[in-house]
C-alpha cells in the first residue's frame, strides 16, 4: 500500500508542522478533545449498549403495566401468571375473569401500542436518514393525509357498518397511493431531488386534506364523530387481527430498514456525494420511501393519526447514542414501542372512565421538542439544513 | 491495470443554457491536472461530468477504455473519489464516522476501515480532531474531512486510482491549502490520476502537471503548465491583468493590482 505521507516539501506537511490545525485553533481542539464536543468511540459504543438495556427494561416495564392498568386492575404478577396460563393453555376457575380481560382486551391492545409505536418510530428514522433532514417525518409525502382520505372515504360511505377490516385496508391504501403520487409528480429526470419532494408534498397535502374535508361534508353527525375520533388516533379497536398484521408488517418493514440502515448513513454527505460513493442513491431513497410508507401506513390504519412518534423517538435516540442507522434503527423501534405504550397508559389512567385519544399525548410532548429542534438546526453550523 | 479518465466531446446543456460546449479531458496516472477559469466556465461541472453525476447530454466519458455509464456505481466508487464542493454533513456524525463513510463500496471489515481512517487522518492533520462531531467543525476543517475521506477512498492508492477534487481549497487557510495540495501531489507520485479544480493558478501553477483553461464552456487551452500560463491569454480570458514570471525554475502567476493602494 502507498504510503499517504506527502514527499515534496516536508516543511508543509502538517505531520512535520507540529499545528495541523492554525495556531488560534490549537486551543479548541486540545480543550475539545476532551471536552463535550469529542465523541469518543469507546463512549459510544457503551452508549449503545446502556440505552439498548434500558430501552429493553423499559419496554418490558411498559408492556406490564399498560396490561395491567385500567378499571380492572392486575398487578404485574398477575399479568405475568396471566400470559405464562395462556401460553401453555391452562385454565384456573379462580382467573378466568381475570385471563379474559387479559387475553381479549389487554394484551392485544398492549401490543399493538408497541408495535405501532416501534413502527412509526423506525419509519421515522429512515424518512429523517433519507432526505438528510432531522425535520422530516413520514407525513411530509403524503402518508397520514393519505391515509385520512382512504379512512374518511369507507366511513362516511358507511362501507365499516357492514366491514370492519374496510377501515385499516382503505387507511393503509390511501397512504400507499398518496405517497405514489407525490412521489412520481416530483421526479424530473429519473431523480426526485429533495426539496421537490417536499414541495410536491406540501401541494399534494392540501389537496388530500381538501378530499377528506369535503368527505367529511358530506357525511351524517355520526361518520364524522367517528372520522375525527380516527383522526385524533386510538388504539381502542385493538384485537388479535390487528396485532398480526401489524406485526407481521413490521417484521417485514423492519428487516428492510436493517439492510438499508448503512448506506442511509453516506445520504448525511449528500445526494452527488453519496452517489459518488457507491450508493444508488434513487433506489435507496424509493426503497426508503416505500418501507417508511408501509410501516407508518400499517401503524395508521390500525391506531388511526399518531403524530409526532416518528419525530421525537430517533431524535432523542441520535442525541444518547449518535446519528449513525446501525444502531439508530433498532433502538428507534425500541424507544417508539416505550414512547407509545407510555402513550397508552397516560391516555387510559389520565381521566378515568375514559379512553383519550393516544395522539393528544404523543403531540403534546412532540410539538415542543418540534420547536426546539428546529431552533437548534437553525442555529447549527454546517448542518445540512 | 492503469485507469485513464477520458472525457471526449462532451456537450452539456441546463435549461437551454449551454454549460459545456465540446469538452475534452484526459486524466493519466501519476499526473495532477488543474482545470482552472473564470466563474461560470464550466470548471465544476466538467469534473461532475468526469464524475458521473452530470450526465452529459452529448459525448462520452470513460474509464480504463470502458463507459462510465455501463460501471456500476459501487465499482466506479472504487475506480475514482470525488471530493464535492459542499462539504455539509446532515446529522453530527464524528469526523472518523465521515472518514470510514468513503470505505462504502469497498466492503471492508470494520477493523480494515478503522486502520485506513487511520492512515489517511494522521497525514491531513485530523487525528486530534478523529472523535469531534463534524457539524462543530469550521468550513475549512470540513473540507479537511471531506478530502480525508476521498483519499480512503482511493485507498490504496495506484495507477488504478482516480481522485477529483472540486475546490477542495477553497476554505482552507494559506498551510492547510499547501499541506492538502502536497498530498494531491503526492497521491499523484504515487501513481493516481488526480484532477482538481483550483481558483488560485499560483498553487495550480506549482502543484499540477498539466493545466486545462476554460472559459465560457469551453477549454482554452490545455497542456503543461509552461504551455497555458502565458501572461496574454490569462489575462484575456480572466479579463483581468496577469503577471507571469519564472523564479528558481518555477512559474508564479500573479494579479497585476494597478489600482491596489
Amino acid at each position: 500500500m502507498t504510503r499517504l505521507e506527502p514527499t515534496r516539501s516536508g516543511a508543509l506537511t502538517p505531520r512535520t508542522t507540529s499545528p495541523a490545525v492554525p495556531p488560534t485553533d490549537v486551543s479548541t481542539v486540545d480543550s475539545s478533545a476532551t471536552g463535550s464536543r469529542a465523541v469518543g468511540r469507546n463512549r459510544r459504543a457503551a452508549r449503545i449498549i446502556v440505552t439498548t438495556i434500558i430501552l429493553s427494561i423499559a419496554a418490558g416495564t411498559v408492556a406490564l403495566l399498560t396490561a395491567g392498568t385500567g378499571q380492572y386492575a392486575a398487578g404485574p404478577g398477575d399479568v405475568v401468571g396471566s400470559l405464562v396460563r395462556g401460553v401453555l393453555g391452562r385454565t384456573d376457575d379462580a382467573t378466568v375473569q381475570l385471563d379474559a380481560v387479559l387475553w381479549s382486551i389487554r394484551f392485544p391492545r398492549a401490543l399493538l401500542a408497541l408495535i405501532a409505536g416501534a413502527c412509526l418510530a423506525v419509519a421515522g428514522a429512515v424518512m429523517q436518514g433519507v432526505f438528510a433532514n432531522p425535520l422530516a417525518e413520514p407525513s411530509i409525502v403524503g402518508v397520514n393525509s393519505g391515509a385520512s382520505v382512504g379512512a374518511t372515504l369507507v366511513i362516511v360511505t358507511g362501507v365499516t357498518l357492514t366491514a370492519s377490516w374496510a377501515l385499516p385496508v382503505a387507511a393503509f391504501a390511501g397512504a400507499l397511493v398518496v405517497t405514489l403520487l407525490v412521489w412520481s409528480l416530483s421526479r424530473a429526470g429519473g431523480k426526485a431531488a429533495v426539496l421537490t419532494l417536499v414541495l410536491a408534498g406540501i401541494a399534494i397535502n392540501a389537496v388530500a386534506s381538501a378530499v377528506t374535508s369535503f368527505l367529511i361534508f358530506l357525511g351524517d353527525a355520526s361518520s364524522r364523530e367517528q372520522v375525527i375520533f380516527w383522526q385524533l388516533g386510538t388504539l381502542s379497536g385493538a384485537s388479535w387481527g390487528s396485532v398480526a398484521v401489524t406485526a407481521g408488517v413490521f417484521a417485514v418493514g423492519f428487516t428492510g430498514c436493517l439492510l438499508i440502515r448503512t448506506q442511509l448513513d453516506v445520504l448525511a454527505l449528500g445526494d452527488s456525494s453519496a452517489a459518488s460513493s457507491g450508493v444508488r442513491v434513487e433506489w435507496l431513497r424509493v426503497g426508503a420511501i416505500l418501507l417508511s410508507c408501509l410501516l407508518t401506513g400499517t401503524a395508521v390504519a390500525f391506531g388511526g393519526v399518531i403524530a409526532f412518534v416518528g419525530l421525537i423517538v430517533p431524535h432523542a435516540i441520535r442525541l444518547a447514542v449518535g446519528p449513525s442507522h446501525r444502531a439508530l434503527v433498532p433502538l428507534s423501534a425500541l424507544g417508539g414501542a416505550v414512547l407509545l405504550g407510555a402513550a397508552d397508559i397516560a391516555a387510559r389512567t389520565i381521566v378515568p372512565f375514559a379512553d383519550l385519544p393516544i395522539g393528544i399525548f404523543t403531540a403534546v410532548v412532540g410539538g415542543p421538542l418540534f420547536l426546539i429542534l428546529l431552533r437548534r438546526t437553525l442555529r447549527g453550523q454546517g448542518a445540512r439544513a | 491495470m492503469t485507469a485513464t479518465l477520458q472525457i471526449s466531446d462532451v456537450h452539456v446543456t441546463i435549461e437551454k443554457q449551454t454549460i459545456l460546449d465540446g469538452v475534452s479531458l484526459t486524466l493519466n496516472p501519476g499526473r495532477v491536472t488543474a482545470i482552472i477559469g473564470p466563474n461560470g466556465a464550466g470548471k465544476s461541472t466538467l469534473l461532475g461530468v468526469a464524475a458521473g453525476t452530470v450526465k452529459p447530454d452529448a459525448g462520452a466519458v470513460t474509464i480504463a477504455g470502458r463507459d462510465l455509464r455501463r460501471i456500476s456505481p459501487r465499482r466506479a466508487a472504487r475506480q475514482r473519489a470525488v471530493m464535492p464542493q459542499d462539504t455539509a454533513v446532515a446529522f453530527a456524525f464524528t469526523v472518523r464516522e465521515v472518514v470510514m463513510m468513503g470505505r462504502t463500496a469497498w466492503g471492508d471489515s470494520p477493523a480494515r476501515s478503522e486502520r485506513i481512517a487511520r492512515d489517511v487522518l494522521e497525514p491531513t492533520g485530523l487525528l486530534p480532531l478523529a472523535d469531534r462531531e463534524v457539524t462543530t467543525l469550521s468550513g475549512g476543517e470540513r473540507q479537511l474531512v471531506a478530502f480525508a475521506r476521498t483519499m480512503a477512498q482511493a485507498t490504496p492508492v495506484g495507477p488504478g486510482s482516480i481522485l477529483l477534487l472540486d475546490e477542495p481549497t477553497a476554505a482552507m487557510d494559506i498551510a492547510h491549502a499547501e499541506a492538502t495540495l502536497t498530498l494531491a501531489r503526492s497521491l499523484a507520485d504515487a501513481g493516481a490520476a488526480v484532477g482538481i479544480v483550483v481558483h488560485d493558478i499560483d498553487a495550480a501553477a506549482a502543484y499540477a502537471d498539466d493545466l486545462v483553461l476554460m472559459h465560457r464552456g469551453r477549454v482554452e487551452a490545455a497542456g503543461p503548465v509552461h504551455n497555458v500560463c502565458a501572461r496574454g491569454l490569462l489575462s484575456a480570458v480572466y479579463g483581468t491583468p496577469i503577471d507571469v514570471f519564472e523564479r528558481d525554475g518555477r512559474i508564479h502567476v500573479v494579479p497585476i493590482r494597478a489600482l491596489a493602494v
